[in-house]
C-alpha cells in the first residue's frame, strides 16, 4: 500500500512536470497546425538559462525562473518571425524537417554555449529536502512540480472558457479564417499563443528539471514522450493533455517498477495500442 | 506492365515521380552506368576507405527504402531505421547463432526480415493521420530497439551482438581484411536495387504511390486502393532496408542497438533531403554527401556537428526544397511538364 502511494506521488509529479511541457507544445500546435519537433529545445532553453542564473550568478529560485522564461520567449520570437511562419501550412514532411533542424540547431547552440555537461537548478532551501505534508514526507522538487502543474492546468481553465482571450484562441483554434472574419486578428492571436505555448515549455523545462534532467540531449531526449503525450491528449485540448500526462507518468513508473529490466518497452507497446485505438486522442471523442 | 493490381493506368500523363519525365530507357542506362562508374572510381580512388564506401553503400538501401515511403508515397516515417535493424539483427543472428555463414543467404534473411517489419510497421504507421503518425513510427521503431535491448540472449543486448562469421561468396571468394570481397557484394546490391527501384519508381505501381502522395482525394475517386498500395510500398521498402542492414552485418560483423535508434532514423531522414525525395538517386547522392563530411569532419565536436545538420537542414527546407537532384533536374525543366516541389 504503502509502494503504492509513493509510486502514486512519483506518477504524479513527472505527470505534472511533463503537463506543463505538453500543453504548451499542445496550444501551439492546436492553433499554428505545426508538427512542432522543436518544443522540448525550448523547454531546454529554459533549463539550461536558468540552471546558468542560480548556479553562476547568484540569482534566487524565483527571480531566476522568470528570467529563463523571458530569456526562451525572447530567443523563439525571431525564430518564430523568421522560421516558423514560413512552414505554416506546407506539408508536414517539411514542417519535421524545418522543426528539427531547429532542435539540431538549438542543441548544438546551448550546449556550445553553457558546456556539455548534466546542469542542476538550485532550489530554495524549502523546497531542496524532502517537506512534511502531514501523513508523509514528500521530495520538495516533486511538490513544487505538482503545485506548478496544477496552478497551470487552473490557470489555463480559467483562460480558456472565462476571459475573452481564451474564447478568441478557442475560436482560432476551431476556425482560423472565420475566426478572422469576425473581427478578430487572428496574427496576434497567434502570436499570443506561440508565447503562451514557449512560455510553458521554459516553465516546465525548469520546474521538471529533477525528473527530467537539463543534459545535453534534452530536446532530443524527451521529444518522443512530448510528441506521445500531445498525439494522445489532441492537438489544443487541455483535459485531454493532462489525461495523456497522467496515463503515460502512471504506466511508466509502474512499468519501471514492476518490470524494471524490460525498460520502456512496455511503454512504447502501450502507447501504440492507445493511439491505434483512438486515433483523435484520449478525449477525441468528444469533439466528433 | 499490369502486374500490379492498380488502376494507375488512368493516372497516365497526369502524375510523374520526380526525375522519371521524359527520357525512357537511354536516359536510365546512362544513370545506371554512372552509378556502375561511380562504384569502380571509389575502388580505384580510395582503396583505403573501402570499409567507409561500404558503410555508405548500406545506409545508401536504408535512405532509397526511406525515400519510397516518405519521397514516393508520401508518408513521413521517423521510424525507418526499425526495418534496417530489424534486417541486420536477423542477419546477425542467422550468423552467430544459427550458423548460417553464406553471405548471400544471410542478405536473403536479412531482406525478409525487413519486408516482415515494413509490413508489421507499415500497417501500424498507416493507421494514424498527421502527428499520430509520425508517433506510431517513432514507437514502433522504439519497441523493437527495446526489445532487442531486452533479449540479450539472442541479441547481445547493449554489447551488441557479436561472433558473426561469413563464408565465402559462392565458395569461392573469402572476406578479406581490405574489405574488397564486400565492397564488390555491395556495390552489385546496389546496382541491382536501385535498376529495380527505378523500373518501380516508373512503373503503373510507383505512379499509383505519387498519385496517392499529390492528392489523395483525387487518387482514391480514380480507383487507387490507397491503404493496399501503400502497404505494398512498405514490405517493398522493408526488402531494401533489410538487404542494408544484412549488408552492414556482413561487411562490420556486429550489430548494434545503434542499428534501431531514433538517431539512424534521423539521420536517415537528413541524408534522403539533402539528396532529393522521390527519384531514389537523391538518396544515393545524400548519402555519400553526408557520411563523406560526418568521416571528414570527425574531428569536429557532436554539438558543431549537430549545428552543423541542423542549419543545413533549415537551409534546404528554405531554399533547396527539392535537394540537389531535384534541383539539377529543374535545371532542365521543360515548360508545361508537370514539375513539382517536395511535397
Amino acid at each position: 500500500m504503502l509502494t503504492i502511494l509513493a509510486l502514486g506521488t512519483d506518477a504524479l509529479a513527472y505527470a505534472m512536470a511533463l503537463f506543463i511541457v505538453c500543453v504548451g507544445l499542445s496550444v501551439t500546435l492546436g492553433l499554428m497546425r505545426i508538427a512542432n519537433l522543436a518544443h522540448g529545445a525550448f523547454a531546454m532553453i529554459g533549463g539550461y538559462a536558468a540552471s546558468h542564473l542560480t548556479t553562476d550568478a547568484g540569482f534566487g529560485f524565483l527571480p531566476a525562473l522568470l528570467v529563463a522564461i523571458l530569456v526562451t520567449v525572447a530567443a523563439a520570437l525571431p525564430i518564430e518571425r523568421f522560421l516558423y511562419r514560413r512552414i505554416y501550412g506546407a506539408p508536414q514532411l517539411t514542417q519535421v524537417l524545418m522543426t528539427i533542424g531547429m532542435t539540431f540547431v538549438i542543441v548544438g547552440t546551448v550546449n556550445f554555449v553553457f558546456g556539455p555537461t548534466l546542469k542542476s537548478i538550485v532550489l530554495p532551501e524549502l523546497l531542496s529536502g524532502p517537506v512534511d505534508i502531514g501523513f508523509r514526507s514528500i521530495a520538495g522538487h516533486k511538490l513544487l512540480a505538482i503545485g506548478c502543474g496544477a496552478v497551470v492546468a487552473l490557470g489555463l481553465w480559467v483562460l480558456f472558457n472565462h476571459t475573452r482571450l481564451g474564447l478568441c484562441l478557442r475560436a482560432t483554434v476551431a476556425d482560423a479564417q472565420m475566426t478572422g472574419h469576425l473581427g478578430v486578428h487572428t496574427a496576434s492571436i497567434n502570436a499570443v499563443g506561440f508565447v503562451l505555448g514557449v512560455g510553458l515549455a521554459a516553465l516546465g523545462g525548469v520546474v521538471g528539471a529533477q525528473l527530467m534532467p537539463v543534459e545535453p540531449y534534452y530536446a532530443l531526449r524527451y521529444l518522443m514522450t512530448f510528441l506521445v503525450v500531445v498525439s494522445m491528449g489532441g492537438a489544443g485540448s487541455i483535459g485531454g493533455t493532462l489525461a495523456a500526462c497522467l496515463l503515460l507518468a502512471t504506466l511508466s513508473t509502474f512499468t519501471q517498477y514492476m518490470f524494471p529490466d524490460f525498460g520502456d518497452l512496455f511503454l512504447y507497446l502501450a502507447v501504440i495500442l492507445v493511439v491505434v485505438a483512438m486515433p483523435r486522442g484520449l478525449l477525441g471523442w468528444r469533439r466528433a | 506492365m499490369s502486374w500490379w493490381p492498380c488502376r494507375a493506368d488512368f493516372l497516365g500523363g497526369a502524375v510523374r515521380n520526380p526525375g522519371s519525365r521524359g527520357g525512357g530507357g537511354a536516359r536510365e542506362l546512362v544513370g545506371f552506368a554512372a552509378i556502375g562508374l561511380a562504384l569502380g572510381l571509389g575502388y580505384l580512388l580510395m582503396p583505403d576507405s573501402l570499409a567507409l564506401l561500404t558503410r555508405m553503400i548500406a545506409l545508401m538501401l536504408l535512405v532509397m527504402s526511406l525515400d519510397l515511403v516518405t519521397g514516393v508515397g508520401g508518408v513521413a516515417t521517423l521510424g525507418q531505421a526499425a526495418l534496417y535493424g530489424a534486417g541486420a539483427y536477423a542477419a546477425g543472428i542467422a550468423s552467430a547463432r544459427l550458423g548460417i555463414g553464406d553471405p548471400l543467404v544471410m542478405l536473403a534473411v536479412g531482406g525478409l526480415a525487413g519486408a516482415g517489419a515494413g509490413l508489421v510497421g507499415g500497417a501500424l504507421v498507416l493507421r494514424g493521420e498527421g502527428l499520430a503518425r509520425l508517433v506510431l513510427s517513432i514507437a514502433f521503431a522504439q519497441v523493437l530497439h527495446e526489445a532487442a535491448s531486452k533479449a540479450s540472449g539472442i541479441t547481445g543486448g547493449s554489447d551488441g551482438l557479436t561472433g558473426i562469421a561469413i563464408a565465402p561468396l559462392f565458395g569461392l571468394f573469402a572476406f578479406d581484411l581490405w574489405g574488397r570481397t564486400v565492397y564488390w557484394l555491395a556495390g552489385s546490391l546496389l546496382l541491382i536495387v536501385l535498376v529495380i527501384l527505378r523500373a518501380l519508381v516508373r512503373s503503373p505501381f510507383g505512379l499509383a504511390c505519387a498519385a496517392i502522395r499529390i492528392n489523395r482525394e483525387r487518387a482514391e475517386t480514380l480507383g487507387v486502393r490507397t491503404r493496399p498500395i501503400l502497404l505494398r510500398l512498405f514490405v517493398v521498402s522493408g526488402l531494401v532496408a533489410g538487404l542494408g542492414g544484412a549488408l552492414s552485418a556482413i561487411s562490420t560483423r556486429v550489430v548494434g542497438l545503434d542499428s534501431l535508434s531514433f538517431i539512424l532514423s534521423a539521420d536517415a531522414l537528413v541524408m534522403l533531403v539533402i539528396g532529393g525525395t522521390g527519384n531514389i538517386y537523391g538518396a544515393l547522392v545524400g548519402t555519400f554527401v553526408y557520411v563523406l563530411a560526418q568521416d571528414r569532419l570527425s574531428a569536429l565536436s557532436p554539438f558543431h556537428w549537430i549545428a552543423l545538420v541542423g542549419a543545413l537542414l533549415i537551409g534546404v527546407v528554405l531554399f533547396v526544397p527539392r535537394g540537389m537532384t531535384g534541383s539539377l533536374g529543374a535545371l532542365r525543366y521543360r515548360p508545361g511538364a508537370p514539375g513539382r516541389r517536395l511535397r
